[in-house]
Parts: structure tokens; sequence; C-alpha cells
């Protein structure tokens, strides 16, 4: 009887077990499908997007007239934005797959460039006119190759979650076909893009500048970087010191130092350039827990560290508060000019006033001395080309990087609008709208709001 | 529980009240000493705001916070005062405003516990230009804002209604970016964390990667905090701190695009980019 009970028992948990499992096993089914269909679609569509964007780009290459070529080149741009969306889907971020989505960007930059230009007065040289010629065969290139895996993957049903299990379980040498089909891609594209280095606008100019080559000096030994870290850190001895070299890969060559107080434990990091002994970036990351400071204080005491630290002419354009701490933002005044990619921004404790973070990164990757060119409209025939419908409040010259990563002169204008205020740039030769920002407004904190 | 946590509540309203009360009694006594500037936080800028809309200058909300909209108010009002205008608010400044314009500090405040919407115009009854949070949960917040003020020990240190952000960047954005941050390098010291929160950014400013934030932050494979789940744990002030850092540009990274951690990386791939430095557990690379 027991015996009967028990056994009863047992095949009912048997039974129920059974069934739970396979009820788990069809909704991680379900899940699993959903996560692939995703990934198909984005493949799918990518392809579709690369078949269609040879095509524009072969019409573009037949128009001559400015009514057809900006539209066409506005939507090889619209597209190209389209496909990268798509490889930003798929799980490839480990794979060398970059190059494509670089090429994407290349074409979508060049094709913005153009398109928003005025080719009435400005037509396609003839370099450019060959740099499409150029992009139109590569795009060739990469849509035979994507249309290649795209057949396999449907012919032999091949699933990206295959891939995904491959990439997870780091067996990339097993036999993929879909790895194997976007290996081949990614080699087409990197076998264009060395070909192409040696011309200037190619790669973008943001990268190219990344090494700090503007600063002057001697290389500095240990020794120096780790006396010069202390000066800035203005902590009481006994420190803790710990310095490394930069890695093979950097661009430029930097100390990495750190430094931590004995007695109050209190820890400053900072990167030194080996060249020089310019501070990249520093941070102390000590807790503030009250302000006793107000915010002019605090951009004094910022002013004060400048000027102790040989950074001369900057100007305060920036400042705000983040709980107990002031940021402030500087840039560079010259005869008159804010130059706004030499920036440095610095962060104030607002209960001491010691200096808690440096960062002149952009700084020492832009500043040079320039010779600031001549501007041929005056403010009042600048002011003309602003819209009608807002007052302006403040003017000024400035030094900015345009659309086309070139610096231009400009006249910044700040103006309102109802509420709202608006940075202005026009360009002080060309008398173009370089710019034209809505500044940010403060934010409701929405917990209050609810 | 609940009895103790009302009990104080009253204690501490009437408090705050009786402080409020007696501020608003003594125009002299008005602001703080600060010199006000621009990007400001506080109850002297609730003030500010406040005054300045009571004699027509300020048309915005009165947040708290020392954005554009106030700045202009007070140079129009500096301008129109004979005051030198540079839109700092100092103790002339202050002065003449405090002399020009009344200021019911309770009332202002009480508004703004509450959530409600309301303006601050003289010469209008002021209980007409309320409009009230219609949301039940207003006293949930009123009681967490008086629980933040217990703690802080200063009266209404909490009450501002808006923050400070780096420009281009939303709250959500910023907390989106903390959840990574907090996900992918809790264990890591706070210049690792500012290092990652870079490494996103870097992303975004790079043609290889998605042009937005979620798009970096959830690209398949990216981060392994995105896979495991772990992104959706509750990040802390730090990695918020973190994240702001990095957004106002700092860089520890050394302008790197990837990061691994050598003991777990799986991908021989990563192995061959360009190495830069290390930063508590992680390798950073171009």
């Amino acid at each position: 009887m027991i015996r009967n009970v028990v056994i009863g028992v047992l095949v009912l948990a048997v039974a129920g077990s059974g069934f739970w499992g396979y009820q788990e096993h069809k909704e991680k089914n379900a899940i699993l499908i959903n996560a692939e269909n995703t990934y198909q679609r984005a493949f799918h569509d990518l392809s579709y997007q690369v078949d269609i964007l040879q095509d524009k780009i072969g019409n573009t290459l037949a128009m001559n007239s400015r009514t057809s070529l900006s539209p066409a080149l506005t939507d090889v741009w619209r597209i190209t934005s389209e496909a990268q969306n798509d490889v930003g889907q798929l799980p490839l971020t480990l794979l060398p797959f970059n190059k494509t989505e670089e090429f994407l960007s290349n074409i979508g930059d060049f094709s913005y460039q153009t398109a928003v230009r005025d080719l009435e007065k400005e037509p396609l040289n003839d370099k450019e006119y060959a740099r499409l010629e150029s992009l139109y065969g590569q795009a060739g290139e990469i849509q035979k190759e994507l249309r290649k895996v795209q057949y396999l993957v449907i012919k032999n049903n091949l699933r990206w979650m295959d891939v995904e299990m491959a990439l997870a379980s780091g067996k990339e040498n097993t036999d993929n076909t879909i790895i194997d089909g976007f290996e081949t891609v990614e080699k087409t594209v990197s076998g264009y893009s060395e070909s192409q280095s040696g011309d200037p606008t190619f790669t973008s100019a943001k990268q190219e500048n990344k090494n700090f080559q503007n600063i002057k000096g001697e290389v500095i030994s240990k020794e120096e970087a780790i006396k010069k870290a202390k000066k800035y850190a203005k902590m009481t001895e006994p420190i803790e010191v710990k310095i490394e070299e930069n890695g093979k890969g950097s661009k430029y060559g930097f100390y990495s130092i750190s430094l931590v107080e004995t007695k109050t434990n209190n820890e400053v990091d900072m990167d030194l350039t080996k060249k020089g002994g310019y501070p990249v970036w520093y941070i102390n990351n000590r807790d503030i827990q009250n302000s006793k400071l107000d915010l002019s204080t605090a951009s004094q005491k910022a002013v004060q560290f400048l000027k102790e630290n040989d950074f001369e002419s900057l100007d305060l354009f920036e400042s705000a508060q983040y709980d107990h701490v002031g940021l402030f933002n500087f840039v560079t005044l010259q005869d008159g000019v804010r130059i706004y990619p030499d920036s440095v921004k610095i962060k104030i404790a607002l209960d001491d006033g010691s200096v808690l973070g440096f960062s002149a990164d952009d700084f020492f990757q832009s500043h040079k001395k320039r010779d600031i060119p001549k501007a041929t409209l005056t403010a009042e025939e600048a002011k003309t080309k602003i819209n009608q419908k807002v007052t302006i409040m403040e003017e000024r010259k400035a030094l900015i990087i345009n659309d086309l990563d070139q610096e231009v002169l400009c006249y910044e204008f700040l103006g309102t609008i109802n509420q709202d205020t608006y940075r202005i740039f026009i360009n002080a030769n060309s008398g173009r709208e370089e710019k034209v920002e809505k500044l940010k407004n403060a934010e409701p904190v929405y917990e209050n709001l609810l | 529980m609940k009895g103790i946590s009302s009990k104080w509540k009253g204690v501490i309203a009437t408090g705050l009240a009786v402080c409020c009360i007696t501020f608003s009694d003594f125009h002299t006594e008005a602001f703080t000493s600060q010199v006000i500037q621009k990007g400001a936080v506080g109850d002297d800028v609730i003030e500010l705001q406040a005054r300045l809309q009571n004699i027509g200058y300020y048309h915005g909300k009165i947040d708290g916070v020392y954005g554009w909209g106030t700045y202009w108010a007070l140079r129009n009002f500096q301008q129109k005062f004979g005051l030198p205008i540079d839109g700092l608010a100092g103790f002339a400044t202050k002065k003449k405003l405090a002399d020009a314009s009344n200021f019911n500090a309770k009332f202002v405040h009480e508004q703004i516990q509450k959530g409600n919407e309301f303006t601050y115009y003289g010469g209008v009854d002021i209980e007409k230009q309320i409009k009230p949070n219609t949301n039940k949960k207003n006293t949930n917040t009123a009681g967490k804002t008086n629980t933040s003020t217990k703690q802080a020990t200063k009266s209404n240190q909490k009450t501002n209604t808006a923050s400070n952000l780096p420009a281009g960047y939303s709250q959500n954005d910023i907390q989106l970016l903390a959840n990574a941050v907090y996900g992918e390098s809790r264990g890591e010291p706070y210049i690792g964390q500012v290092a990652v929160a870079a490494v996103i950014l870097n992303r975004l400013d790079s043609p290889s990667f998605p042009n937005t934030i979620s798009g970096v932050i959830f690209e398949p494979g990216a981060f392994t905090a995105v896979a495991d789940g772990q992104i959706w744990l509750t990040p802390n002030e730090r990695a918020k701190e973190a994240v702001i850092d990095a957004i106002n540009g700092w860089d520890p990274s050394g302008n790197a695009e990837y990061y691994f951690n050598p003991a777990t990386a799986t991908s021989k791939w990563i192995w061959t980019r360009p190495q830069i430095k290390q930063i508590g557990k992680h390798i950073f690379c171009h």
C-alpha cells in the first residue's frame, strides 16, 4: 500500500518536473528565436542598405546639377547612418569589424560635407569626384561580400546565436561561415583604407591629433615627474608614490603617477606627459561633505591655481556647482579672441577650496601659438546674419572648430528667444552661420515631480 | 515607525517654518553672504529667482539653479538699477534687490517642497499663482526631503527641484552611463571607473561605434555587464560622480576605445589591440 503511494508520488514528481522542464525549454527557445530574429533583421537590413547605398552613390556620379546632387548626397548620408545602426546591432564587437563601420562613417562624413555645401558656387572638384568614384567601388566590393554571406546564411540556415556561442566559448577558430564571411568583408575594407591614407581629408582630423604634437620641452625622468606630481598634489609627507610608464600602444609618452598621503589616506592620480612633463589630467578622489565656499570664491581659487602653474591668459567661460564641487571651464584668450578648442577644466572642493581635479587634455592637444586671422566683417555686419527673432545680449570674437573640422574665426553672439538662450557663431569672414546651439536649461529632478 | 516619522516630520516642519519666518521678517538678513555666480545652486538662488520674479525681471521657473534665464534677468536688473552689469549677485546687488522686492521664504519653500507649479509675481495674490501638484505621492517626497534635511542639519539643503547637468546629457543618460560603469567596474578604483565611463564616451566620438549612448552600451557583446545583466544593479553615487567627471572631460584611459580584464578575457583578438595602460584590473587599449 505504502509502496504504491510512494510510487504514485514519484511518478507524479517525475511527470511534473518533466512538464516543467518542457515549459522552460519552450520558453527558452521562444526567447532564443526572438533574439535570433533581431540579429537576422539587422543583418539582412544591413545588406539591403549597402545595396541601396551603392546604387545611390552610383547615381550621384552621373549627376551634375546642384538641385539633384544635394538631395542625392543627403540621401546617401541618411542611408549610411541606417547601415551603421544595423552594424551596431550585430554581435560582432569583438570581431575586427570596425573597418566596415569606419568606412560607412567616411561615406557619411563626405556626403554630409558635400551635401550641405552650396554646390552652385563651389561644385565638386576633380579630387572629390575621384573620391566619390572610389567610394562607389568600395561599396560595390562590400556589397558583393555581404551578399555572399547573406546567400550562405539563407541557404544553410545559419544562426547568429551560433556566432554568439562561438564567441562566448572562445572557440573563434571553429569553422563558422558567418564569422569567416565577415572577416573577408573586413579585409576588403581595410585594404582600401590603407591605400587612401595619403589623402588628408580621408581620416578624420579628430583622431590624428590625439598625440600632443604641439607641446614643447625636454623628456623628463621618472624622478622629475614625481617631483612635479607632488607639486600639483600639495600633500604633506610621508607620501606613498607609484609611477608607471605608458603602454606600448599609446600615441604619446606619459607617466601615470599615484600619490597616497599616508596620514589621511587621500589619493591623487595623474598622468604627466614625458615630453615637458605637462599634466594631462589629475584627480583627487577625496569625499566632500559640505560647502563652505561659494562658487565665485572657488573660481578665484581656480584662477590662482592656473597662475601658479603657468597657464597664461585663460578666460573663465563656464561654471557650475555639482553638490559640493565647483566645476570651471577655462579657454585661452588671445588678442581678445576666445580660443574654444583650448579648454582647461578645474574642479574645486567647496569645503576648503582645494583643487580636486584638473583636465587639460583638450588644451595640450590644440594649444599652439596662433596667428589669428583678420576679420573682414564687422560685428554689426555679422549681426545682420542672425535670425531677427533673437534678442542679442552679448557678443565677442571666438575661434571654433566647425562642422568641417576647420578652425574658423567667428563672432559669437549670446541671445535669447523667450526663455531659451542661444549661442550663435557667425563666420567673421564669410558670414556663414557656423554653429547655433541652444544652451542647456536646468533639468527638473524627476524624483520630486512624481 | 510611521508614527515616529510623522511626529518628526511635524517637529521639523514647524522648525523650518519658524526658521523661514524669522528670515523673511528681516529684510537685511536676506541672502547669505555668498556672491552668487552663474552655475550656483541652493537657497540663495531660490531667493534670487523669487525676488527677481517678484519685480518682474525673471519669468522662468523658481528651481534653485542659476541658469541662463536667471543670468539675463539679473543683468537686466543691474542695468536698470545702475549697478555694474556682471551677472554676479554680490553685496551691492543683493542689497538693492532685497530693498526693491519682497520675498516670502515660507511660501516659496513650501511650494517647492510640495512640488507645486507656482510663480511669485508681485501685485498678484500669491495663492492664485499656485498650480498644485495633483499627484498624490507628493506627501512622500516632502517626507523624504525632511529626512534628508534632518541628516544635513542645515535647513532646506535639498529643496532644489532641478540640477546642473553637463551640456548635451540628460539625467537619464547619466543614470544609464552610471549603471553601465557600476556594472562593469564597481570593484575598481575611482579613476578606473572614470576611465570606463571615458571609454564609452570615446566610442561615441569614434567612427567605428554607434553614435548614441544606448547604442554603445547595448551593442551586443560590447560589455559583459550588459550580457550578464549586472548593468541593472543600482549604481552608487560614486559611479555617477565618475560619469559626470568623464563627461566633463576627464579621461584617465588615455583616449582608449577598449578595455579588458586580462584574467577573464576570452577573446584572443582583444590582445592584439595596442595597449595604453592598466588601471586596477583593466587594461585599456586603442
